[in-house]
């Protein structure tokens, strides 16, 4: 299959090394992937805490974005951000159906990730958080988001 | 002809005299809307002096504005042609694939010199598998067509149709050519597709977006099917498009709340045994009991008979009620479910009517064999069945149209409009469930009743289109 090949290698890369603050957790099959990052930089929002990410593949990966969530449990929190609502769900262009080139891959969207905590001065929630973690049943590849500011 | 698309306007359309709420508009066959397309590019293929394929690409690339096309291409010749993939270096050179050395592809991470590659003048380039994978999945998967972008990162470069004659095969080149020939439609502001599933036709309307507010185009294609030319939904006049898009939201939003009350089901009023509807009419006459009453506001029939209208009118209630906050949260539930509770009723039975009507289809044959009517006799049946289907979707929407009408000294003529109808209309939903033996001697008077819905009809729409046209209706909204 398509994804297998390409994770497939992605996998040997990320074995023989990874950017600091990135650690892969589990990597058992093509379908699912956890991940830990922590922002290396002294930003006092984010001191002293790791944050774990799951990746979802579909087939057609990397043509197709994989599904990219913050998960919670008891030693991992969503971490403070405009763009993260506390469920997990990134509103981030480069993981949407338009913002996706096929050349990103785990390691570069983990490492957009950690510059996305580490440049962030504002511990607060997208505005509306609330509602949206409360009435959301759609899985994230379906929602549209709209991109207040791609920089962030 | 202008901003026009420029089909010559035809007379076959015309209608002797037109009402308040009809909107003008032309259907278009897939032939003439290639047709039309074909003598656009010769047109612009002339002024240019470029051959009508090249033409094509460069109409499609400009979204269908010629004369901005002609305006940018005057200005600024190379750049306009370099955009679109059609310059100098690429007709001498075109695209093809190639072996290079040292390649990666930085898609699937394969490399080795044996590897067949692509890339368009961006230099972005990768590997033939991945680039069929990548565009196919553009082309199947998410219906793209004249805009799919080079897969590299942030890359704007379109991948032009030599390209992508030379990566794709057959299968995957003829859903583009489709999907390259639907965004002449979609790329106009005054056409739009048929929403009606795999209807090929689009019609022709001047209205714009900014005249939405005033006016609800309703539009009729050759197919039969009855849609909004500003948002594509089912016919829904009276209710301008900003109304029903809040209404229905609204209803997804209460849904849980509201089920309840447009289940099918009710309980009898008098011995509550239970009773299902299904009959288009509100007329109902419980199996267990025989008591009879308006499945609407579950009164007793006798005493409503004639005096429908208490029936269609919320009654507002007294302000010391409102001042009591609790009660004013209950007072609105109460409101919205007051019209949805109607809005609901005409849907459902709108349903049923149809399905009753299928039904009876089966036995207008029956009626044409043990009476002596011909099939053109037993037409009635039908118009009837239609005029039922069309006005019950109008009074469907009266009931969101007056969820958020605020009163003024115009909301009464409406409301008696909207009782008249809705009172034409259950007389003849209750004369068209009738057993097929009375049908027969029924002909005369259900054709009356039918002409006297659709006429009702017509007076409540026009009513409503003027005052919306000349801004005389208030909205608790703002549209
Ligand atoms: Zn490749
Ligand atoms: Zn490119
Ligand atoms: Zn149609
Ligand atoms: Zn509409």
């Amino acid at each position: 299959m398509f994804a297998t090949k390409r994770l497939g290698k992605e996998l040997s890369k990320m074995q023989s090394g990874l950017p600091n603050g990135i650690e892969l957790i589990k990597a058992d099959d093509f379908k699912e992937w956890l991940l830990d990052i922590r922002v290396v930089d002294a930003n006092p929002i984010y001191q002293g805490e790791v944050y774990r990410i799951k990746f979802m593949f579909s087939p057609n990966y990397p043509i197709e974005a994989p599904e990219v969530v913050f998960v919670q449990d008891e030693s991992h929190p969503i971490p403070y951000h405009p763009h993260i609502y506390s469920n997990g769900i990134i509103c981030l262009d480069l993981l949407d159906r338009t913002g996706w080139s096929p050349v990103h891959n785990v390691e570069s969207v983990c490492i957009s990730l950690q510059s996305m905590l580490t440049g962030n001065t504002k511990k607060e929630r997208p505005p509306g958080d609330e509602n949206f973690v409360r009435s959301n049943t759609q899985r994230p590849r379906d929602i549209n988001f709209v991109f207040h500011d791609p920089h962030v | 002809m202008e901003d026009d698309v420029g089909f010559e306007s035809q007379d076959k359309d015309i209608k002797p005299t037109k009402h308040a709420y009809e909107t003008d508009f032309i259907v278009y066959g897939p032939q003439e809307i290639e047709q039309h397309q074909n003598e656009q590019i010769k047109e612009v293929s002339n002024i240019l002096g470029q051959p009508p394929e090249s033409t094509a690409i460069l109409l499609r690339h400009a979204r269908w504005n010629k004369e901005r096309l002609i305006d940018q291409y005057m200005e600024k010749t190379e750049e306009v042609l370099e955009s679109a993939g059609l310059d100098e270096s690429a007709i001498s050179h075109p695209p093809r694939l190639e072996r290079v050395k040292r390649f990666m592809c930085d898609i699937c991470c394969e490399d080795g010199p044996k590897l067949d590659t692509f890339a368009m003048k961006c230099g972005h380039r990768f590997c033939v598998d991945c680039y069929r994978q990548y565009l196919s999945t553009k082309i199947k998967g998410e219906g793209e067509a004249a805009r799919i972008k080079c897969p590299g990162d942030g890359c704007n470069r379109i991948v032009d149709s030599k390209s992508l004659d030379i990566l794709v095969k057959d299968d995957i080149r003829e859903r583009y050519k489709d999907l390259l020939t639907r965004t002449y439609v979609e790329d106009k502001e005054n056409l739009r597709w048929c929403p009606a599933p795999d209807c090929g036709y689009a019609v022709q309307c001047a209205v714009k977006d900014k005249d939405l507010p005033r006016i609800v185009p309703t539009v009729h294609c050759t197919c039969g099917h009855f849609f909004c030319f500003g948002c594509s939904l089912n016919d829904h006049q009276p209710a301008p498009c900003s109304l029903v898009k809040k209404w229905l939201k609204k209803c997804e939003d209460d849904s849980e709340t509201a089920n309840w009350i447009s289940a099918n089901t009710k309980e009898c009023p008098k011995c509550n045994s239970t009773i299902e509807k299904n009959g288009g009419c509100n007329h109902m006459t419980c199996r267990k009991c025989r008591h009879e009453f308006c499945w609407m506001c579950m009164g007793v029939w006798s005493e409503h008979g004639t005096s429908w209208y208490n029936c269609n009118r919320f009654e507002e209630r007294s302000g010391s009620e409102a001042r009591d906050a609790q009660a004013k949260s209950r007072q609105s539930l109460e409101r919205y479910l007051h019209y949805y509770n109607r809005y609901a009723n005409h849907e459902q039975s709108a349903k049923l009517d149809k399905d009753i009507y299928l039904k009876t289809e089966k036995k207008m044959v029956q009626l044409q064999t043990t009476s002596k009517m011909s099939w053109i006799e037993v037409q009635f049946l039908a118009a009837a069945s239609q005029a039922l289907q069309q006005c019950r979707q109008t009074l469907k929407w009266t009931y969101a149209f007056a969820y958020y009408l605020a009163r003024n000294n115009l909301t009464e003529i409406f409301e008696d409009n909207q009782k008249d109808l809705e009172m034409a209309v259950e007389n003849l939903s209750e004369m068209f469930e009738k057993p097929i033996d009375q049908l027969q001697s029924l002909r005369g008077d259900m054709m009356d009743k039918t002409a006297y819905c659709t006429k009702r009809r017509i007076i409540l729409l026009n009513d409503t289109a003027e005052n919306l046209k000349s801004g005389n209706w208030e909205f608790n909204v703002s549209l």
